[in-house]
């Protein structure tokens, strides 16, 4: 059985699936519901391939490779490849999929008669094929033939909302930056090629060490920044914040939970795979990179008030979370720390895996929200826990997820960042260990800032009384997009209680691609618990569960029962010093943030903007004004200090190259001639 | 039969005592502001008081202020069991530095959304103010244990006690350093002054009193016990985590009661530092206390930096 799934006939089939789910959308666009039905369900059923095929692979341990060669195109082989480390992306892409599927066949509904369904089926199936493509292969150039295949896809899910000025502007953004991105990737490609004349991953792994050191380091820095648009490092991150939010909810969750991830994937695959040595400083550099988003990612978060946007921002933090495992396995790598680097990797990977799990839980509760308040503001919701009580309470499993409370996931894969990075202070290397000082400091800034940003969010959206018309009439979302959510909470759930086998599966990919013994680290991983690498400290989440829902159990009955059981309560108004309270009166997300804002304006530079209207006729001095109006923002610092700059300076050196466009063909006729001489010149 | 009866003191000895101790501390301020005061047992009967009436719940309100107040006071109770208190023999594996900072984050957590569930104007901002100040203390209090991490290799509480006790006099001075950064971490996340006036409820010092303002009854006291509990935590935490005297390393009958002795002793000591601490300066301003939690990271920097 497990033999039939590990196949190269079978993985040629998942893309099939995908590939009919494409094909019927657009041959059923006519019929709005038949067309989303069969986009759905042709993901959902590949998904579930692709799941087994996924597991198949993790526990045989096989790889499947297959080879098509194209005789014209002799570079261009299909060359793909699933190893474990593949099949593990193939888990997460599969897994939030599957869900994102069932949730759409509810979410969709809200675009019938509106855009093209048909459209979008097509786009959203190419979307996910051209994912599971980027995670497959294993040649230069069909990789980037699939990342363009998922850059696209997703740039048109992005802009689907096209009557919405600010989407299109959105995808317009996205598509400029991550094509910059891309042409970082191929350029390294290229160069990759030159020196070691294959585009096979294989090839290039073995000769890597045998091109000169400059080419090296130019390879690993621009693939890095390649991939860091993708994956919204800072500050190349700028496209994700409009970008992500802008896509229907379930595309978001996509998005921000497993399309980012495919850079994770290309990061670890390069450079603990294929590129070997990494020197000392790329990891300290691919760190405190990470410190930095994470730090940031967070910050921003907190001054959101669109709620999908303080999702995206969030998804910056946890990127900056997994870099900060990866490059701590880098640096552990080159200085020869083989059970430390095991350890981190590990790390990263859980992290993927579980922040694809809750960011798309909650992409798709903001999804439910938005769909029944019609509005992304967090400002004009409020008390939606009595309207919506189930998507609260999956939303409230999401936040305690992402803020790494036990003994949900999140807090697994946190507690195994922080072991790395305490793991690296304890090495003896001198300035290195600092370098971790700092992560580890970050580390727990950020995760205190987590949880004051989903405090704020989940109270300003679901507590008190409701802060618009909107949110009074909220109804609960359909059962299609209760059932995508309800999997994934149970699944967050479920991915913490049982971190211990997930780890020990993730220690063997770890293990695999670093090709390093996995014996080395982790001693006594058991099925109920992790610890850390020296074996002496361990948790385990069944006995924090346990423990907490016994002590809350046996607390309750000894007060509720054990004393005063005659006791009575009284439902009445909240005290509200004898004033009527509205909605008006209650905390509101900004200033739940305000403090943390006011503490961290060196960074965040928020702007206050007072405008005052006068009376037109003032009868004396001390006249009240006609209105006042506050707008607080914060300062994009990217767009004035960064990109500003880049663009002027673009549109600067335009001003002074048209001297040379004439418009006489004669003129570009010797300009072209002089070119090819020059380049025959240099060629020779 | 014995080790049975160890056990049990461990699991109800933290919300047993915390009564005692702010009561302790109460009436030490008291004193020190030449009062009379209550009784040391004076929460006890407010407890019990509380414990017997009838309770009142907005109608604003979710099933959140319902369940959080004994999820607050039942995690407060777990970690108490968790960490070692008299003996380093005692283990279960939740007794681990992340662990335990994660599982009062749960409090945390809960507390600032019980603050924000009745829609009052009150319990909001302090919940704003709560996760403000435990997100800036969450870094000194992990920090502050990192030089001990560093001293036994580990992150697991038993073993720190362990090593610490064997390594003393060896790295004293980072020690005292470290202690020093999580005292303010301990003031900053129970709620004491400078960052918070436990015994009010003006509008311009609360924090803890703000956020359970609507509660009463049974929760009311849940939530007075927990807050007590978490004094206890920290303050046992402190001593026997930085000065490991006489904490028990086996199981034997002597060696226990000399722990359990030390350690009443020991965290007796930390009251009367709060109660002096809180009879002499004044609350901070809000935004003073950013400060001086960086201060107390920078300290802890210095001591990690003293280790390394």
């Amino acid at each position: 059985m497990l033999d039939m799934i590990v196949s190269p006939v079978s993985l040629g089939l998942l893309f099939a699936f995908f590939g009919v789910g494409m094909v019927g959308s657009l041959l059923l666009r006519k019929k709005d519901e038949i067309a989303n039905a069969w986009s759905n369900v042709w993901v959902v059923l590949g998904s579930i391939w692709g799941m087994l095929l996924a597991l198949g692979v993790l526990i045989n341990g096989s790889t499947i490779s297959s080879q098509l060669q194209f005789s014209t195109f002799t570079q261009l082989s299909m060359n793909v490849q699933v190893d474990r480390l593949s099949a593990f992306f193939i888990l997460i892409i599969s897994l939030v999929a599957l869900f994102a599927s069932i949730y759409g066949m509810g979410y969709v509904k809200e675009y019938y008669k509106k855009y093209s369904i048909g459209a979008f089926g097509f786009f959203y199936n190419a979307f996910i094929f051209g994912m599971l493509l980027v995670v497959t292969a294993s040649n230069g150039l069909l990789f980037m033939f699939a990342w363009e295949i998922m850059s696209l896809a997703s740039y048109f899910l992005v802009i689907f909302d096209k009557d919405n000025r600010d989407s299109i502007k959105s995808g317009y953004l996205y598509f400029i930056m991550t094509h910059i991105g891309a042409m970082f990737i191929l350029f390294a490609i290229f160069l990759l090629y030159k020196y070691t004349g294959s585009f096979d991953f294989t090839v290039i792994k073995q000769q890597f060490s045998t091109i000169p050191q400059l080419v090296q380091y130019s390879v690993i820095g621009l693939t890095f920044v390649g991939l860091g648009v993708k994956a919204g490092i800072i500050p190349f991150h700028v496209w994700l914040p409009s970008a992500h939010p802008a896509a229907p909810s379930h595309v978001s969750g996509l998005m921000s939970g497993v399309m980012i991830k495919t850079a994770i994937y290309m990061m670890v695959r390069f450079y603990l795979d294929m590129f070997s040595p990494i020197p000392v400083g790329f990891g300290i550099v691919v760190l405190i990179i990470g410190a930095i988003s994470a730090v940031l990612g967070v910050l921003y978060s907190l001054t959101e008030h669109d709620i999908k946007r303080l999702l995206a921002y969030s998804s910056i933090e946890n990127i900056g979370i997994i870099l900060l495992a990866i490059g701590s396995a880098l640096i552990f790598s080159a200085l020869g720390y083989h059970d430390l680097m095991l350890f981190a990797l590990v790390a990263a990977l859980l992290h993927s895996l579980n922040h694809a799990l809750f960011k798309s839980l909650l992409f798709f509760g903001s999804g439910s929200i938005i769909q029944s308040t019609h509005s992304r503001n967090i400002e004009k919701y409020g008390g939606l826990i009595k309207a919506m009580p189930l998507t609260a309470v999956l939303f409230l499993v999401g936040s305690m997820s992402i803020a790494a409370l036990p003994p949900f996931n999140g807090f697994m894969s946190e507690w195994l960042t922080f072991q790395s990075l305490f793991g690296g202070v304890q090495i003896h290397s001198g300035y290195v260990v600092w370098v971790f000082v700092f992560g580890a400091g970050i580390l727990a800034l950020v995760s205190g800032l987590s949880l004051a940003a989903f405090v704020g969010a989940f109270g300003s959206t679901f507590l008190a009384r409701p802060r618009s018309e909107n949110a009074k009439h909220a109804k609960e979302s359909s059962g299609w997009m209760i059932a995508g959510m309800t999997g994934l909470a149970v699944l967050c759930l479920a991915a913490g209680v049982w971190s211990g086998e997930i780890v020990s599966k993730v220690k063997e990919v770890a293990s695999a691609v670093t090709s390093t013994d996995f014996s080395l680290s982790l001693p006594n991983v058991g099925t109920s618990a992790i610890s850390d690498v020296a074996g002496k400290a361990t948790i385990s989440a069944p006995l924090i569960l346990i423990l907490s829902i016994g002590t809350v159990a046996v607390i309750w009955l000894l007060v509720r029962y054990g004393v005063y059981s005659k006791q009575r309560v009284r439902v009445d108004k909240t005290w509200d010093c004898g004033t009527d309270l509205n909605g008006r009166m209650e905390i509101t997300d900004s200033s739940f943030a305000h403090s943390l804002i006011r503490i961290f304006k060196r960074v965040l530079r928020p702007t206050n903007q007072y405008d005052v209207v006068a009376e037109d006729k003032p009868i004396n001095k001390y006249a009240l004004p006609k209105s006042r109006t506050i707008l607080l923002d914060i300062k994009d610092v990217y767009y004035g200090y960064i990109y500003m700059p880049i663009y002027k300076a673009i549109l600067a050196f335009s001003q002074y190259i048209k001297a040379i466009q004439s418009g006489s063909v004669n003129l570009y006729v010797l300009y072209m001639f002089a070119i090819l001489i020059i380049t025959l010149v240099v060629g020779v | 039969m014995q080790d049975y009866i160890i056990y049990a003191v461990q699991v109800v000895l933290v919300p047993v005592m915390s009564p005692l101790l702010v009561g302790i501390i109460n009436k030490l301020k008291a004193k020190i502001q030449r009062r009379q005061g209550p009784s040391i047992f004076q929460q006890y009967r407010n407890i019990w008081k509380l414990l017997h009436k009838d309770e009142v719940i907005s109608s604003d309100a979710s099933w959140i202020t319902r369940v959080a107040p004994y999820l607050i006071f039942a995690v407060t109770v777990v970690v108490g069991i968790s960490i070692p208190l008299f003996s380093s023999a005692l283990t279960l594996p939740t007794g681990e530095i992340l662990t335990v900072v994660y599982l009062l984050a749960i409090g945390t957590f809960f507390m600032a959304l019980l603050g924000m569930d009745a829609g009052g104007a009150f319990g909001g901002f302090g919940s704003s103010r709560e996760v403000t100040v435990s997100a800036l203390a969450e870094g000194v209090l992990i920090f502050s244990f990192l030089p001990l991490v560093l001293i036994a290799g580990s992150t697991n509480l038993s073993n720190i006690v362990q090593t610490v006790a064997a390594n003393y006099s060896y790295s004293i001075a980072p020690i005292i350093l470290a202690f020093s950064g999580f005292m303010v971490a301990l003031l900053a996340e129970t709620k004491r002054f400078p960052f918070d006036n436990p015994d009010t409820h003006l509008e311009l010092t609360m924090i803890h009193e703000a956020m359970i303002i609507e509660c009463s009854g049974k929760r009311l006291a849940m939530m007075e016990w927990a807050a007590a509990n978490k004094l206890f935590i920290f303050s046992a935490l402190a001593v026997t985590m930085f000065f490991p005297i006489g904490v028990a390393a086996d199981l034997s009958t002597v060696s226990i009661i000399v722990g359990i002795v030390s350690l009443l002793v020991k965290v007796l000591l930390v009251g009367v530092f709060i109660a002096i601490l809180e009879s002499t300066i004044a609350k901070f301003r809000i935004f003073k206390l950013p400060d001086l939690l960086l201060t107390a990271f920078i300290i802890n920097i210095v001591a990690l930096g003293l280790m390394l």
